[in-house]
């Protein structure tokens, strides 16, 4: 390797030596000015890719032990494990289809998923964005119904902001409840969506129903809908919203002001407090900001997707937030990555249930069990540490199991 | 306007009778609410548990033939759930909110998954032997006027009879013995507690156990009690309206007692007002929650929970 460097440097030496002088000059000054910024680049790239890895690492290893236990939950009601894991698996990623689908569950989970952790990195628990995501759905749903002679350019744009401005303002409820008077968040944002779920089935069932039996709005406007970017597929423009927030959140929280402001009250309140930041300020921007990113999924999903508001569109896109959060480790990148396994979890379950006839709520039971490794960090790391399993004391036990079972089976066979 | 009129057809003594029964499972989860808080942890998966008792209680019943064996595995199990909610945030030292979260999409997950095997069908289970009604019919001749209305009111599961006891016991337990004294304690300063002689750990641990046994408890009574089969999500979001009964009862049980009875009139008479049209049943619906985010507001100082609901590390 050394001496591979070395000839590199006389070749470039070499290459230096016949340059003209002033070139020369030239050239070596400006790599040597631009040399820190490289270096510094880089620095920064391997800092955040190493981040990236601590936080994704456990949830990996949570992942496969999730699926193991699934395969066992298959194995002892009758399915064949390696038959459903690998129709689940082409079924998401096999085609172009079946990749739209699974870009398209995992959209909506991406911004509540983000939403989860902004909030989480303020220290506050925002288990209500089911809510948020609901009310900002209603308010893209409404604006989207009642204009039919704006330009695309305008009405889109402004029934995003009305489903941004829905979720910001359920999310700015709790945020005023815990920054003022310190009423706990998980209660109030836990209680808010149950309010917001049943509000907005009250909308859509009497005064924005639509003629018919179906609980629904009208359609929106042509002029508010988000574009469809992959037929055959419901993959919408929302993608794109979702992984331009993802960006912006992570730039957010590590570049900004704000963003240290908020973590800073996240990891010590009384110190950041002590430090000259307005903890209040910092909770309620967080909250705020956490529904608005929930908002924005729910208008994604009603202008993208749906074209409507249907009553119980969501099946519990909030929930699956705090779910997915953590198991990308609370990474935003880290996010993107569990939102779309999670969304390859449910489009290739569709297919793994028609083709296999494995009820689909097995992926259900997976990602519950991720979550709840998850919960319990220390848990983790007991599994993952090595030697955890005393590997020869598990093989004498197995074989004197074994050896069990052949002496039970000789007597019962009567040898 | 007749409607103002109307609403007194509403309110008899079937309305109450049909509150009684709505409020049983919320005020038994709320117990296990207030046995889980007291001792300084956060149970969100009262919902999960309650609906892993619904599901096991029907699944005994079903192979069995025995309703009453049914409410033992139903209590069982949610006991066995309480006690992985304590192995994840006591001894893991694990984050409650998230753990219970995991319970609640475990159980939802793993009934789904289960019926479908079992029974074929993901959104129930075939009828099973349930908990037959007691009702004190010769109360209608021996008790004069309010007879009639005695006996529509007492004809119900036993489990409801049964509600008021657990609930006169969980008081005794928590404020008139030694144990409930050091389970306050535990909650309210476990490091204190721990210098007093408190085994914190244990009594997190029975304070859990008690708690899914009572979440368990609540969910056999909607499954066994009532319909006597399993429904999908049957449990529907009462476990969550069970932790705002135990809010609005300030972590007492007949404090969580009043406040469950309380929804449950709410959700009879919306049941009586939806069958007739009159008024938006979400509207009533959403009341609860409402409430509970109101109280909290209002009565800040008030509700203030017992505990800090951190994990207690010993040193």
């Amino acid at each position: 390797m050394a001496k591979k460097t070395s000839n590199f440097r006389m070749l470039l030496h070499k290459i230096g030596s016949k340059l003209p002088a002033t070139v020369r000059k030239r050239l070596g000054s400006t790599l040597f000015r631009l040399q820190p910024f490289v270096s510094s680049f880089f620095d920064k790239l391997f800092h955040s890719l190493a981040n990236f890895l601590r936080d994704i690492v456990p949830s990996a290893i949570a992942i496969l032990i999730a699926l193991l236990v699934g395969a066992v939950v298959l194995w002892t009601t009758g399915h064949s494990p390696i038959d459903a894991y690998s129709k689940l698996f082409t079924g998401a990623f096999g085609d172009s289809y079946g990749f739209g689908q699974t870009l398209t569950q995992a959209t909506p989970i991406i911004f509540t998923s983000l939403a989860f952790l902004f909030a989480y990195k303020c220290g506050l628990f925002n288990i209500g964005a089911e809510g948020q995501l609901l009310i900002g759905g209603m308010a893209a749903a409404l604006v989207g119904i009642s204009f039919t002679n704006l330009p695309m350019y305008v009405h889109l744009p402004l029934a995003l902001l009305a489903g941004a401005g829905g979720g910001a303002l359920w999310g700015f409820i709790p945020a005023v409840l815990k920054a003022e008077l310190d009423a706990h968040e998980v209660i109030t944002t836990m209680m808010l969506s149950y309010v917001a779920l049943y509000v907005t089935s009250y909308l859509v069932n009497y005064p924005f129903k639509a003629p018919g039996w179906v609980a629904q709005t009208p359609l929106i406007a042509s002029t508010a809908e988000l574009p469809r970017i992959l037929p055959p597929t419901l993959l919408s423009g929302s993608i794109i919203i979702a992984l331009v927030m993802a960006g912006t959140v992570a730039f957010v929280l590590q570049r900004t002001t704000l963003g240290y402001e908020i973590r800073a009250v996240g990891l010590n309140t009384v110190a950041a407090r002590s430090g000259g930041i307005n903890v209040k300020k910092g909770m309620i921007l967080a909250l705020v900001i956490s529904g608005l990113i929930a908002g924005l999924g729910g208008a994604g999903e009603i202008l993208g997707v749906e074209r409507r508001f249907i009553d119980g569109f969501s099946p519990g896109y909030g929930w699956d937030g705090l779910a997915v959060a953590l198991i990308g480790g609370l990474n935003p990148f880290g996010v993107v990555l569990a939102s779309i396994l999670v969304g390859a979890l449910r489009s290739g379950g569709m297919v793994m249930n028609r083709v296999t006839g494995v009820p689909l709520d097995i992926i259900y039971i997976i990602q519950s069990l991720v979550v709840l490794f998850a919960a319990a960090p220390k848990l983790m790391k007991l599994l993952t540490r090595r030697r955890a399993v005393n590997w020869r004391k598990a093989g004498h036990v197995l074989t004197k199991f074994q050896s069990i079972l052949k002496k039970t089976g000789n007597r019962l066979s009567g040898k | 306007m007749t409607h103002i009129v109307d609403i007194f057809d509403i309110i008899n003594i079937g309305l109450f009778a049909a509150a009684l029964r709505m409020a049983t499972p919320l005020v038994y989860a709320s117990l296990g609410g207030v046995f889980s808080e007291r001792a300084g942890i956060v149970n969100v998966g009262l919902e999960g548990m309650m609906l892993m008792g619904a599901f096991s209680g029907v699944l005994t019943s079903f192979y069995t033939g025995n309703a009453w064996l049914g409410v033992l595995s139903a209590v069982f199990t949610g006991g066995l759930f309480g006690l992985l909610h304590g192995v994840l945030t006591v001894k893991f030292a694990g984050n409650q909110i998230v753990s219970g979260t995991g319970i609640n999409l475990f159980a939802l997950g793993f009934t789904a998954y289960m019926s479908q095997t079992i029974w074929g069908s993901r959104g129930a289970s075939v009828s099973v032997p349930g908990i037959p009604v007691v009702s004190f019919q010769f109360l209608k001749d021996a008790v004069p006027m309010v007879g009639d209305a005695l006996g529509t009111l007492l004809s119900q599961s036993p489990l409801v009879y049964m509600m008021f006891f657990v609930v006169v016991l969980s008081y005794v337990v928590l404020f008139k013995t030694p144990f409930g004294l050091r389970i306050r304690a535990v909650g309210e300063h476990p490091a204190a507690a721990d210098t007093a002689g408190i085994n914190v750990y244990r009594t997190k641990y029975l304070c859990l156990l008690a708690s899914g046994m009572l979440a368990g408890l609540g969910g056999v009574f909607l499954s066994l009690g009532t319909l006597s089969l399993f429904v999908l999500g049957m449990t529907g979001g009462r476990g969550f309206i069970a932790l705002a009964a135990m809010i609005l009862g300030r972590w007492k049980p007949f404090g969580a007692l009043a406040a469950s009875l309380m929804f449950g009139i709410l959700y009879a008479l919306q049941i009586g007002l939806q069958s007739r049209g009159w008024f938006p049943s979400q509207l009533i619906l959403a009341t609860p929650y409402i409430l509970t985010v109101v109280v909290l507001a209002v009565f800040v100082r008030k509700a203030k929970a017992p505990s800090d609901y951190k994990p207690y590390e010993k040193e």
